[in-house]
């Protein structure tokens, strides 16, 4: 099959394709048990290709959070599809359901799944997302790499809101190693990153990571202050932000839609952090943020540890969803 | 608001079945799959939606609507008490053991808002039933988990239990409770770590803490913007631990709130708390039926009176009436107000829980700005004491320093004067209605 081939070309050697292959098949495991599990289960029970089967793949579609709308179109174009082809047997359909679901997925250019980083000067990366996402986890993460990859990061205690939130960005700044510029709590956020900006450029720092407070979408004057921070940092830094991260939730459902429009709006937004994949969370919501967004994904919390957050691969992304259909078929 | 968008859908599919005075097979058939597409999108469980469905179906073509004067109310009747059964019927309490303390576990996913409610709740049962709750911090684990919930004792000044990173919570717990006794905390409220209900390690544990402190409730916080996975998420924490109850978080969202629709019809758990903000008093007790009229558009006028109730004063409400009478209604009665309507929450909120409020044109997407009635309060405080009285006294030189006082314009200052003039006579209009004479008071000026 064409698409196994493409993701071994991905990747230079044989050793390489097999680890990211195995992480993501790993990490993904709840979300592929209950979703290409859930597909088989239903090829094998229908024989015939009628209006109750494609009823219940849209079940499993939605059950996965894959938005109501995408799930629609894809039904449409299935059924349009198996019409054409004159496809009576289950059997033969399950090429054409991984088919579109792959490609949705996939089809975005390599280079927009990484970071957007300066050479040579000052990178400032703004973090943001509603409530609980796992924002400040997130960075504490993406410091420690970019540390070891041997970068100097200053990050800014930008939530100055939530109890405990500056501590909790603290311990993450020890564990890899570097600054972490605050100040206290209830304090203007604009300010912190502010200063944290200044900090950043006498240091001779690569990249500043701001945090910010979780705030939901629809609190309007929450949604301004971001605003504005987002406009300290372009007046200070010219070119900046190089990179605005959304941390998305995988168990939301399709309220992240919502979200990434509206934090869009605000701060328009250039990549997704899609955390805990690891749980039994589906992930398809990334199939709608796809279809009706165009945000490329760059993240993905795989698990707890710091390793556990991967940068996204498109193609091991969709082989971690379906990898039991791509390698029966 | 929550359940915004729900409530929207919902409202235009059953708006086209309210007027019918026949209702056939094919209108239920096609209101049906309206109702089936809107709470599959609100993230509610496509089971439970299946369900849903059919059960509607079953009663809405059979005799109960088809025999009824008025077959289109009679369908949204039934959806209305399908959708409030779904959300657990009747509001249930908070458990009192029989000798204190009461134990209370929160548990839950990463980020689920666990120790905010915690918090929340320690601030609830203060409030509302003047207990004295003891905080403790168990999860060990997330940096900085600990330093949280001693912030929030701080801001509540209440005690909080913690013996830091390395004792195990099982100790931890065991220990706050001995603490509790001696101290006469009646309450004392387990805050744990977050962990994937995958997790056989932590879930172990949290069994063990349940063995070792035997809760009183158990309850599980679950993020109100979960999606299709918070049936499995609850099911699966009931299944281990046997919760007593559901706290739903961040209803203050856009969100559809499906998952809080789902779950109780699959764990059989009641939903017992809402949290509905990000201040430390925004948890509210959890009402299945006047959350199914708020989905459907028909509001929730017993919240608002329930507010309204606790925020203003009967003595003023009594003493205004009269000045309404009599037309001596001044700014500072104006100014009072509009505080004791502050008091009572966010305007939008408010509005969401006026039946039909949603529908009004203007007011559907109009964003209520607080700043407005922040910017008419500076006004007002920036006029002397008599013109508040006397408000015909006002030339351009008044005018021109309160503009400058309260930092805005001389035609803001004009604009409001003008609106208080108009309500000076709408409400002496409104009291000569009152007064009886059939129709005859009746003076507006569009009538």
């Amino acid at each position: 099959m064409s698409f196994m081939k493409k993701f071994k070309d991905r990747f230079k050697n044989k050793e390489e394709t097999e680890e990211v292959s195995e992480k993501y098949k790993e990490g993904m495991k709840k979300t592929r048990n209950s979703f290409s599990g859930k597909i088989n289960d239903l090829l094998a029970r229908y024989r015939k290709v009628d209006e109750d089967f494609f009823e219940e793949l849209e079940e499993i579609l939605i059950s996965a959070d894959v938005g109501v709308m995408t799930v629609m179109d894809l039904i449409e174009e299935l059924k349009m599809e198996v019409k054409r082809q004159n496809i009576k047997d289950t059997k033969e359909v399950k090429d054409v359901i991984s088919e579109k679901l792959v490609d949705i997925y996939k089809g975005d250019d390599e280079e927009s799944e990484l970071l957007n980083l300066q050479e040579g000067q000052l990178s400032v990366i703004l973090v943001v997302g509603v409530n609980g996402v796992g924002k400040t986890t997130s960075i504490g993460k993406l410091a420690h790499q970019l540390k070891q990859q041997g970068k100097q990061v200053v990050l800014a205690a930008g939530d100055t809101f939530r109890a405990g939130a500056i501590e909790q960005l603290e311990v993450w700044g020890e564990r890899a190693g570097v600054d972490v510029v605050k100040q206290s709590a209830g304090s203007d956020p604009a300010a912190v990153i502010f200063d944290g900006i200044k900090a950043a450029k006498s240091r001779n720092a690569d990249v500043l990571i701001c945090d910010t407070a979780g705030r939901l979408q629809n609190k309007v004057n929450l949604m301004n202050e971001l605003a504005k921070v987002k406009r300290v940092i372009e007046r200070e830094v010219p070119g900046a932000p190089h990179e605005v991260l959304l941390v998305l939730d995988a168990t939301t459902g399709q309220n992240a839609l919502n979200q990434a429009k509206t934090f869009s709006e605000a701060t328009n937004v250039s990549g997704i952090v899609l955390t805990k994949l690891d749980g039994t969370a589906k992930g398809g919501i990334v199939l709608a943020i796809r279809n009706e967004l165009d945000i490329p994904v760059k993240y993905v919390g795989l698990g707890e540890q710091v390793e556990d957050l991967r940068e996204f691969e498109a193609l091991a992304f969709v082989y971690g969803l379906f990898a039991d259909l791509l390698e029966e078929a | 608001m929550a359940f915004e968008g729900l409530a929207d859908r919902l409202q235009s599919t059953i708006k086209k079945i309210t007027g019918k005075g026949k209702v056939s097979e094919q209108d239920v058939k096609e209101m049906t799959r309206e109702v089936r597409l809107a709470l599959l999108e609100a993230d509610v469980n496509f089971k439970v939606v299946k369900d849903l469905i059919n059960r509607i179906k079953e009663r809405a073509v059979g005799q109960e609507v088809m025999e009824s004067l008025t077959p289109g109310q009679q369908v949204i009747k039934v959806v209305k008490e399908e959708l409030t059964t779904l959300m657990g019927g009747e509001q249930s309490k908070i458990a009192v053991a029989d000798r204190p303390p009461t134990v209370i576990m929160m548990v839950g996913l990463q980020g689920a808002g666990k120790t905010t409610t915690t918090g929340k709740l320690a601030n609830f049962l203060r409030k509302k039933h003047n207990r004295s709750p003891l905080l403790v911090a168990c999860d060990i684990y997330r940096p900085a988990a600990i330093q949280q919930l001693e912030t929030l004792g701080k801001q509540l000044e209440m005690p909080v239990f913690s013996m830091g990173t390395e004792t195990s919570p099982i100790e931890i717990a065991t220990k706050a409770i001995e603490q509790a006794k001696e101290e006469h905390n009646d309450y004392v409220i387990i805050d744990t770590a977050g962990r994937l209900h995958v997790d056989h390690e932590l879930m172990d544990e949290l069994q063990q803490i349940k063995t070792n402190v035997k809760p009183d409730e158990i309850f599980l916080v679950v993020d109100s913007m979960t999606g299709q996975d918070a049936v499995n998420v609850a099911e699966s924490f009931n299944e281990q631990l046997d919760i007593s109850g559901v706290v739903l978080t961040k209803l203050d969202g856009d969100t559809r709130g499906g998952a809080a629709l789902s779950i109780k019809a699959v764990t059989d758990k009641p939903i017992k708390f809402a949290g509905m903000g990000e201040k430390l008093d925004e948890l509210e007790a959890f009402h299945p039926e006047r959350m199914a009229s708020r989905i459907l558009g028909m509001g929730d006028v017993l919240t608002l009176i329930e507010k309204a109730q606790t925020n203003v004063d009967e003595k003023q409400a009594k003493a205004l009436e009269e000045k309404m009478r009599t037309m001596s209604f001044t700014f500072d009665d104006f100014l009072e107000q509009m505080g004791q309507v502050k008091n009572m929450g966010p305007l939008d909120d408010l509005m969401a829980m006026i039946p039909g409020a949603n529908k009004m044109k203007g007011l559907k997407n109009a964003q209520l700005d607080e700043n407005q009635l922040v910017q008419v309060e500076a006004i007002i405080q920036s006029m002397t004491k008599k013109e508040r009285q006397e408000p015909s006294i006002m030339n351009a030189s008044r005018k021109k320093r309160i503009a400058k006082g309260s930092g805005t314009s001389v035609s803001q200052v004009n604009r409001l004067l003008k609106q208080f003039d108009e309500m000076k006579k709408m409400m002496k209009q409104m009291t000569n209605m009152q007064k009886g004479k059939k129709g005859k008071g009746m003076k507006f000026p569009f009538m």
